[in-house]
């Protein structure tokens, strides 16, 4: 469990390659699931169909902008992070408070606890890492 | 663990009779992938990268999912359908990609966290076999 010091670290490397793996799973899942459901059974839960569509999209940005880890890639995945810290919190909210918002489950649902808390857990993460890898003040 | 994203499926845990994707096959590959996954996390504990074990255990997972899904397609040949098509090709696309995804992310980071991210991978796939059962045996949804 001994941690490395590394000054300067890039978010595509070490455990931000990790986190780039789970976020690659989710966005894997999400697309064929929102896919499939938006193929197959749009009527049912147009809402709920395209709101997991939007999470896919979300995780694949994600996973791009920390792969890509330059100055562009950590402000795309700085936006996404934030997006999706604020989707989970917000649709875990509104699918407590009205549950007929959402007649069938999506990503965000009752903050992801379908799916282990991970979606709540990986915008903090990916936020946690984005600190921690942050360029220093002075370039030179 | 208490909830599952559909209610249906939480009352479907016994095997049922005719499931193409539960059985000796599945178990092996929930098996093989917790082992996998112990291996990998003492491996990243060590700081060691992943190594032929992994990669090799990584193959044959790949292969057993393969022939899990080759098993569903028989079923569904045979005129069966699963409890809920959408969620259920869904995961079995997911599943035969995860061993794959963790093999060339490992391949990239040829450090401990290359171990650690087999760990994570072999962590997840165990779970979507479980949805994957759920999904077939799922009545209505």
């Amino acid at each position: 469990m001994a941690e490395t010091k590394t000054p300067r670290l890039a978010t595509n490397s070490g455990p931000g390659r990790l986190l780039i793996a789970v976020y690659l799973v989710f966005a894997i899942a999400a697309t064929s699931r929102a896919g499939l459901q938006i193929a197959t059974k749009f009527d049912e839960a147009p809402v709920a169909y395209l709101l997991s569509a939007l999470a896919a999209l979300i995780y694949i940005v994600a996973a791009v902008g920390l792969a890509r880890a330059g100055h562009a890639g950590r402000r795309i995945a700085l936006a996404c992070c934030a997006v999706e810290l604020v989707g989970v919190v917000g649709v875990g909210a509104l699918s407590l408070v009205d549950p007929d918002l959402f007649p069938d489950e999506t990503v965000w649902s009752q903050f992801g606890s379908g799916y282990g808390y991970v979606p709540l857990l990986l915008p903090v993460l990916g936020l946690l890492w984005l600190w921690h890898t942050r360029p220093h003040p002075h370039p030179h | 663990m208490t909830e599952t994203p559909t209610p249906v499926a939480s009352m479907t845990s016994a095997a049922a009779a005719g499931s193409p994707v539960d059985g000796i096959l599945a178990t092996a590959t929930i098996v093989l992938s917790l082992v996998l996954a112990v291996w990998a996390l003492v491996a990243a504990m060590r700081n060691r990268p992943p190594d032929r074990v992994q990669v090799a255990g990584l193959a044959v997972l790949e292969l057993g999912l393969l022939a899990l899904t080759v098993a569903a397609l028989v079923a569904l040949g045979g005129g069966e359908r699963p409890g809920e098509p959408g969620a259920f090709f869904g995961y079995l696309v997911t599943l035969v990609c995860l061993p794959a995804l963790a093999w060339v992310l490992a391949r990239m980071e040829p450090t401990r966290w290359g171990s650690a991210i087999i760990c994570a991978i072999c962590l997840v796939t165990p779970v979507v076999v479980v949805r994957l059962q759920q999904t077939w045996e799922a009545l209505g949804g």
